[in-house]
């Protein structure tokens, strides 16, 4: 220790590295070289084509100074009550079939066949993309809200059951021992022990998916699942780009309003 | 405690009278919201293919169920694709993310009534337009192709990225900023030596994570042209190959399941 004390007076101090290894520092900086030139060679980037898009990208820009909320007012609003009803609708659903799924798939208060197959369900529904999904409903229910409303159920289940259940698994045992110890029944043990602590995050929860499922129901439409994302899409295609701008515009604020709305419950709520 | 009377003997109850109306009223609004929700969706679904739906699935799925496994030697290059949009796409993400982290961060912020409000409407804004659809908007301006995914990717992240990172910034330990000032530092060198060593594993975890999330958004971009193994899938299903669109599904998967795999290995080495 002196040692290396007395060597190192007066030279400057060095930050000490993020990685202290420095074999592995020094293979993963050129791990990570060599990736990205692999990578940068792998892309290909038509430069014409960019250049001769630059000015309709321009014109996007343009079109956010002068937003065309007016002409397809109609078909704005139907895509907005589409999206939203989609969001409401399968947020209920979705936590409704969440609690009790959560509920089987809490290990401290379920049996282990109950518990795999439920944690199967959620680990399903989470590695499931939602538009993959969509692609299928749609291909199976047809065109429309419907197939849109079925993706983001079955998206919230695998979110707020997982959630659930790990707020099950941290709950206080103790609440949940003196309601049992008082004769109650299953169902009461769960209405007067565990839900009362679990209600805060599980409000919570519910209106953060609530934001997350409108996000999402304004690109279903992409594919055929209702909702704005269709709107969106022929104004993109038809080249309408204050028309998509509008689109863009309104699908923002109604995030912010309700990423605000959604905050407050929380904070009021937790 | 909460009392009410029952043929003259006193029961307990969870909650006094007002709450219970409070919530017997949310309850009835609610419902009446929902069922007024259900109706519209109901109206604008044809329940002929509803009913029909089993037949449809049973019938996909027996088309599908053979996955045609020797496409797999066509799905290589698109899978690289894919992971170089994911990848790419987050570090681009970050480079832009950590300047606006700190503008939006209320103590490295440079003002707070100018470029404060900037920075968070930056990350909002981006935040809220989800990446297919920054994607499609891209595949129309710099034409279809890898670079539009990645733009696309890189944006919709800076806003996460930078919310999270923020975030971190402002819960950090101030005395170790103040002794660095003590030394006579500079403005970047606080920034180096004071804030960045504390806020690393939140950036390593920031980055690990939105790169996991990316690669699930990254398969489907696809879809709108914007490359990667979305483009093959989209032309599976446009050519309704189905075995096809199954081992384009079963790949999706794995893919989705590694990067899980690798992102909590990682996260979990750096907490």
């Amino acid at each position: 220790m002196e040692f290396a004390l007395e060597s190192r007076i007066g030279q400057p101090w060095k930050r000490p590295k993020f990685i202290k290894s420095p074999v592995v520092r020094w293979l993963m900086i050129v791990a990570a070289i060599a990736y990205l030139i692999a990578a940068m060679y792998s892309i290909e980037v038509n430069w014409a084509r960019v250049y001769r898009g630059l000015d309709r990208g321009w014109q996007f820009v343009l079109a956010f100074v002068s937003p065309d909320f007016g002409s397809r007012a109609h078909d704005i609003r139907v895509g907005l009550t589409e999206s939203a009803v989609m969001t409401i609708a399968s947020t209920v659903v979705g936590i409704a079939i969440s609690i009790p799924i959560g509920l089987g798939a809490a290990r401290n208060i379920s049996i282990l066949p109950v518990y795999l197959t439920c944690r199967s369900i959620i680990a399903v529904s989470r590695a499931l993309n939602e538009i993959v999904v969509a692609i299928l409903l749609v291909a199976i229910f047809g065109f429309g809200p419907l197939a849109g409303f079925i993706t983001l159920s079955f998206a919230t289940i695998g979110f707020l059951s997982k959630l659930l259940a790990e707020e099950i698994e941290d709950m206080e045992k103790v609440q949940a021992e003196a309601v049992r110890s008082t004769g109650a029944s299953w169902l009461q043990r769960y209405v007067y022990g565990i839900h009362p602590q679990v209600v805060p995050r599980l409000v919570g929860l519910s209106m953060y998916r609530l934001d997350i499922n409108f996000r999402e129901s304004a690109v279903l439409g992409i594919v055929g699942a209702g909702g704005i994302g269709a709107t969106l899409n022929t104004a993109f295609d038809r080249y309408e780009f204050d028309t998509a701008a509008a689109i863009l515009l309104v699908i923002i604020a109604a995030v912010m309003v309700l990423e605000y709305v959604s905050g407050m419950i929380r904070a009021k709520v937790q | 405690m909460v009392v009410s009377t029952k043929n003259g003997l006193k029961v307990w109850q969870r909650r006094d009278r007002k709450y219970q109306l409070i919530s017997w009223a949310v309850l009835l609004i609610g419902t009446a919201i929902f069922v007024w929700c259900w109706q519209e969706i109901s109206r604008s679904t044809t329940w002929a293919f509803f009913w029909d739906a089993p037949r449809i699935a049973a019938d996909i799925g027996s088309r599908a169920m053979p996955p045609r496994w020797e496409y797999i030697f066509t799905l290589w290059e698109p899978l690289w694709d894919t992971l170089n949009i994911a990848t790419l796409g987050t570090i681009l993400a970050l480079m832009m993310a950590v300047p606006v982290a700190f503008a939006a961060a209320r103590n490295t912020t440079p003002s707070a009534y100018f470029i404060r409000p900037v920075a968070l409407l930056i990350i909002v804004s981006t935040r809220s337009i989800n990446s297919l659809i920054w994607a499609l908007l891209l595949v129309k301006i710099i034409g279809p192709g890898v670079m539009a995914g990645l733009i696309a990717i890189a944006i919709r992240s800076i806003g996460f990225c930078a919310k999270l990172l923020y975030e971190a910034i402002e819960e950090i330990d101030e005395k170790q900023v103040e002794a660095i000032e003590a030394t006579g530092a500079g403005r970047w060198q606080i920034m180096v030596y004071g804030i960045l060593p504390q806020i690393m594993p939140a950036l390593a975890g920031i980055s690990v994570f939105r790169w996991d999330i990316n690669l699930r958004e990254s398969t489907v971009l696809g879809l709108v042209g914007a490359g990667g193994i979305g483009l093959q899938l989209q032309g599976s299903l446009n050519t309704l190959a189905w075995p096809q669109v199954s081992l384009i599904l079963l790949v999706i998967l794995a893919a989705v399941l590694v990067s899980e795999w690798v992102s909590a290995k990682v996260r979990g080495a750096i907490i």
